[in-house]
């Protein structure tokens, strides 16, 4: 069985303050005058190295460890998976 | 009576809330580890501050999942006063005890400090000796404390009267100037500021009869005159 590594990104809600990306935006970025960047949101990113028969079963397992084992808050944050491939 | 303070990798208050209740208010005290069974003849439980799991992932989830959580779950369900303290807070809120979230405060710094907290709820076990609106003086310490729900459940928690504290003056970002929750039954209560390191005088800059009548409505809620 292959192993595929998926990337969990856990990204609190657009409407939850998010000091982190607020500081790196106006206290670094725009600070140097990069005015085409309008938003910065900071987030958490996981990587699963997890055996699965393809990629589907892969993000699927791993979406429901999140869940089950409540890795992200969902009241507050979503998440999203990425695969990088077997 | 008998309190069990729950120890986990990482508690670094269980001391200090085992010698409040003990040396101060005469409670039976018994630290209980994360993954033994609740003892048998226990008339309430603190989960105290610190550090579970050194916050990994996201402070109290990991704690949550103890084996401990769910003898705690079912003795509060059963009506056990329960108190969260921090940490402890932290980990009722991420084993669904009480609803929300904490997050990092807004200045991302952790905070330590003395503050006042107000009670806007004296039903629970741990506020019945207090006054509405009474003001506490009393510790803070968290880099995670900003309390955070959304619009339905704030209306919720207001409807309910299940918000027990809030700030007297803005200290971390958190909605509606929350310090501490109840669940809907009451039995349950979670707090970011730490009662048990403001309850004696001779640690406390300002006056620690306040916050000790936090310890003194568990003791009139068990039944024990002082």
């Amino acid at each position: 069985m292959p192993s595929f590594k998926v990337n969990v990104i856990i990204e609190n809600k657009p409407e939850i303050v998010d000091p982190e990306g607020d500081t790196i935006l106006n206290d670094l970025i725009l600070k140097d005058k990069k005015t085409s960047v309008k938003k910065v949101r900071s987030a958490k990113m996981l990587r699963f190295v997890i055996d699965a028969k393809d990629k589907k079963s892969a993000e699927k397992a791993v979406l429901g460890i999140c869940n089950e084992f409540r890795i992200f808050n969902p009241l507050v944050s979503k998440v999203s998976v990425e695969t990088l491939g077997a | 009576m008998k309190v069990a303070v729950i120890v986990f990798p990482g508690s670094n208050c269980d001391r200090d809330m085992h010698h409040v209740l003990k040396d101060v208010f005469h409670l039976e005290s018994q630290l209980v580890w994360h993954t033994d069974a609740l003892p048998k003849n226990i008339d309430a439980i603190v989960l105290p501050g610190g550090f579970s799991y050194g916050d990994r992932l996201r402070a109290g989830v990991i704690a949550a999942h103890s084996p401990v959580i769910k003898d705690v779950k079912k003795m509060a369900e059963k009506g056990m006063p329960v108190l969260g303290v921090c940490n402890g807070f932290q980990i009722l809120v991420e084993s669904g005890l009480l609803p929300g979230a904490l997050l990092k405060n807004t200045s991302l710094n952790f905070m330590c400090k003395w503050t006042e907290i107000i009670v806007k709820n004296n039903k629970t076990p741990f506020t019945n000796k207090l006054k509405l609106d009474q003001r506490i003086p009393i510790a803070i310490a968290n880099g995670e404390g900003r309390y955070y729900a959304d619009e339905k459940t704030l209306a919720l928690l207001q409807k309910n009267n299940q918000i027990v504290f809030t700030y007297g003056e803005q200290v971390n970002g958190a909605s509606l100037g929350i310090a501490g929750i109840s669940n809907k039954a009451g039995n349950v209560v979670g707090m970011m500021p730490h009662p048990e390191r403001s309850a004696e005088q001779i640690i406390n800059p300002k006056n620690a009869k306040p916050a000790s009548l936090i310890f003194e409505s568990l003791l009139n809620t068990l039944g024990v005159t002082a």
